[in-house]
């Protein structure tokens, strides 16, 4: 059996999330990836910002940086940029990456930095009590929309590939073993990697909308989200309500620390 | 191969004077976003550093600015940005961030009239006290001024001597005057500068806490990626760098926070004394001002009025003691000042009613003139 524990801060247990909550399951597939791909725990850092999905960097026994609102992207570009060896992964949440800290998002996103970006979508402010966020669904209900949304969500995925990120996939916690891929894939890019992962919250959204039970959210996510390749093939009609998950985006294109690199290196050349 | 500029004698701005003062110092790494009048200051390093190996990045906005400042910092390398009044504003939440997490950084704030968009191009002494409490939560503050590009120069290498020795971020406070005067300096090899680098633990891995403190007040923190894996965070933390709830670890790190620049004010406390030995009066100046304060001590004088200048250099920690230690012997201070009485309010805190204090002030976008000081201490006679 895989052994979680070399990787986790265990005297940080148990963790601050609630029964039901999904982030654990992105936590473990997270583990998994950098397990799979031999990462040093030395020369990865985690930098997260503030929200539930943030906590998530207390309990990986990596070098971890809990920043401030929003700002985790801006924080995790200066250590990647002062030193580019490292292993830069930024775990945020919906609102923290696309509402205050959406201004960060799109221009590391443009920029091509080299970071590693796991979004926890939950469609709401878990940590501060249920807020409408910038991915509530239209007519669905939070503490600060007690009448239903009547904002249109924002498409974070397609937020991250308008604005040029060379690699972009959505998972789910349902489908954890797939979300473990789309993780491992996104550190192995170089260049800027989103992996939007939708992790249901029972608590905060699920109670004021019909789905308190965790079991009723994560039956939701098993029917919901179909695989690029199986989208592609369905009609319109049929892709109604449906969420396309796997790798959205892959290309290639110039990474921002070694486009400096070549800058130094030709400016030394001339001396 | 030393670098093209050391050793010689220049023509520069305070702005690059400071960005070589900066380069001198060991920095290697800036994150900003224009605005005037600092923009010059991130030009010249966008043009220096990649022939020294520095990292320059154009942010997307301030905020961003100051978090890259301080992610780069944890890696090691000596990290600066710099603004002006409404870019000093966006930053503060990242520098009480700094100031929280023990991170050492430079922030420069070339200051220009205020509030809000103010006047650009012209100089101010308004963000002053913005400087010490701008930030929020009690938190202990070093910021440091100059008034040519040569002090610029010296002053920015001593910011970051300071932010490695406190482990803090050190703030600069110039003005436009200062930042676009350009003027010559003399820029030493930068084998012959002080440069102080932060500590590194002495422990092993499996023994270390960041936020142990070893020698009391000041913490050790190990750049990322060698080997110590630990937790950095703005919220309340004990030693282990951890988040906590309890009561006492809250206390104890909000109050070391601020003692330990109490604590080391002696060591950080600058001042320039001129004539107040026999000094009457006590022109209390700083910044571009105490340019002008100099001139006027000169013109007092040959006018037989007993004055003297006393010029902070470092404004916070304000010299408290040292402004009340000459209360006593004199009848009066004035503190001319490029804003509505900022640093007067702790000249008077100071001074704790035992000599008066007169104010000089100018809000509206030109310097402060030695006539102007002259005329007010005649006055005050």
């Amino acid at each position: 059996m895989f052994d979680y524990l070399t990787y986790v801060r265990e005297g940080n247990f148990p963790h601050i999330w609630c029964s039901g909550c999904g982030h654990g399951i992105v936590l473990k597939s997270f583990i998994r990836a950098i397990d799979k791909l031999g990462i040093h725990r030395d020369e990865a850092v985690m930098v997260s910002g503030i929200g539930c999905s943030s906590r998530t960097a207390g309990y990986v026994d990596i070098n971890t940086l809990h920043t401030t609102h929003g700002r985790a992207i801006a924080f995790a570009t200066g250590v990647k940029f002062a030193n580019p060896k490292l292993h830069v992964i930024v775990v945020t949440g919906d609102g923290d990456a696309t509402a205050i800290g959406g201004n960060h998002y799109i221009h590391a996103a443009r920029r091509n930095i080299d970071l590693t970006v796991l979004i926890y979508n939950n469609y709401i402010y878990g940590m501060t009590g249920g807020q409408v966020s910038p991915t509530t669904p239209r007519g669905a209900r939070a503490s600060t929309s007690p009448f239903g949304n009547i904002e249109p969500p924002f498409n974070i995925s397609g937020l991250a590939s308008a604005a040029g990120a060379s690699f972009v996939a959505r998972g789910d916690v349902y489908h954890a073993q797939k979300l473990e891929k789309l993780i491992t894939q996104a550190i192995q890019k170089k260049g800027f990697s989103v992996v939007e992962v939708l992790s249901p919250c029972p608590t905060a959204y699920g109670r004021r909308n019909r789905m308190a039970s965790p079991v009723t959210l994560m039956e939701w996510l098993r029917d919901n989200c179909i695989p690029v390749k199986k989208y592609e093939k369905m009609s319109e009609e049929e892709r109604s309500g449906k969420i396309r998950t796997g790798v959205l985006i892959d290309i290639e294109k110039p990474e921002f620390t070694e486009e400096y690199r070549k800058l130094v290196d030709s400016m030394q050349v001339r001396g | 191969m030393p670098d093209r500029y050391a050793g010689r004698t220049m023509m520069m701005q305070g702005n690059q004077a400071c960005a070589e003062g900066a380069m001198a110092a060991g920095c290697r790494f800036f994150a900003g976003y224009p605005i005037t009048p600092s923009s010059e200051i991130a030009e010249w390093l966008a043009l220096r550093f990649p022939e020294v190996g520095g990292k320059f990045i154009q942010m997307e906005d301030e905020i961003g600015a100051m978090g890259a400042v301080i992610g780069a910092s944890l890696t090691g390398v000596k990290a600066m940005t710099a603004t002006s009044g409404p870019g000093f504003s966006l930053k503060q939440e990242n520098i009480g961030y700094a100031a929280m997490a023990e991170v050492p950084c430079v922030v420069v704030d070339v200051q220009r009239g205020g509030p809000s968009t103010g006047m650009p191009t012209l100089p101010s002494q308004m963000d002053v006290q913005q400087a010490r409490w701008g930030a929020h939560g009690d938190h202990g503050v070093i910021a440091l001024t100059a008034s040519s590009a040569q002090e610029t120069f010296e002053q920015t290498i001593r910011a970051f001597n300071l932010a490695e020795t406190y482990m803090m971020p050190v703030l600069l406070l110039l003005d436009e005057i200062v930042g676009h005067t350009t003027e010559r300096i003399v820029i030493p090899d930068w084998d012959t500068v002080e440069r102080i680098d932060r500590k590194q633990p002495e422990v092993p891995p499996d023994e270390y806490l960041p936020y142990r403190c070893p020698e009391g007040l000041i913490p050790v923190l190990a750049n990322f990626g060698t080997g110590y894996r630990y937790n950095i965070t703005g919220l309340c933390h004990n030693e282990t760098g951890f988040p906590t709830n309890n009561k006492q670890e809250n206390e104890s790190l909000v109050i070391r926070l601020t003692e330990k620049i109490v604590a080391h004010r002696n060591e950080i406390i600058r001042l320039k004394r001129m004539m107040l030995d026999d000094a009457d009066i006590v022109i209390f100046a700083y910044g571009t001002v105490a340019r002008s304060a100099r001139q006027a001590v000169m013109e007092c004088r040959e006018q037989g009025i007993k004055a003297g200048l006393l010029e902070a250099t470092v404004l916070w920690p304000f010299p408290t003691e040292e402004v009340y230690a000459l209360a006593g012997s004199v009848n009066a201070f004035v503190v001319p000042e490029l804003n509505l009485g900022q640093m007067a309010r702790e000249v008077e805190l100071a001074v704790r009613c035992a000599a008066p204090v007169h104010r000089l002030n100018r809000v509206d976008g030109d310097p402060i003139t030695p006539l102007q000081i002259l005329d007010a201490v005649k006055e005050v006679v």
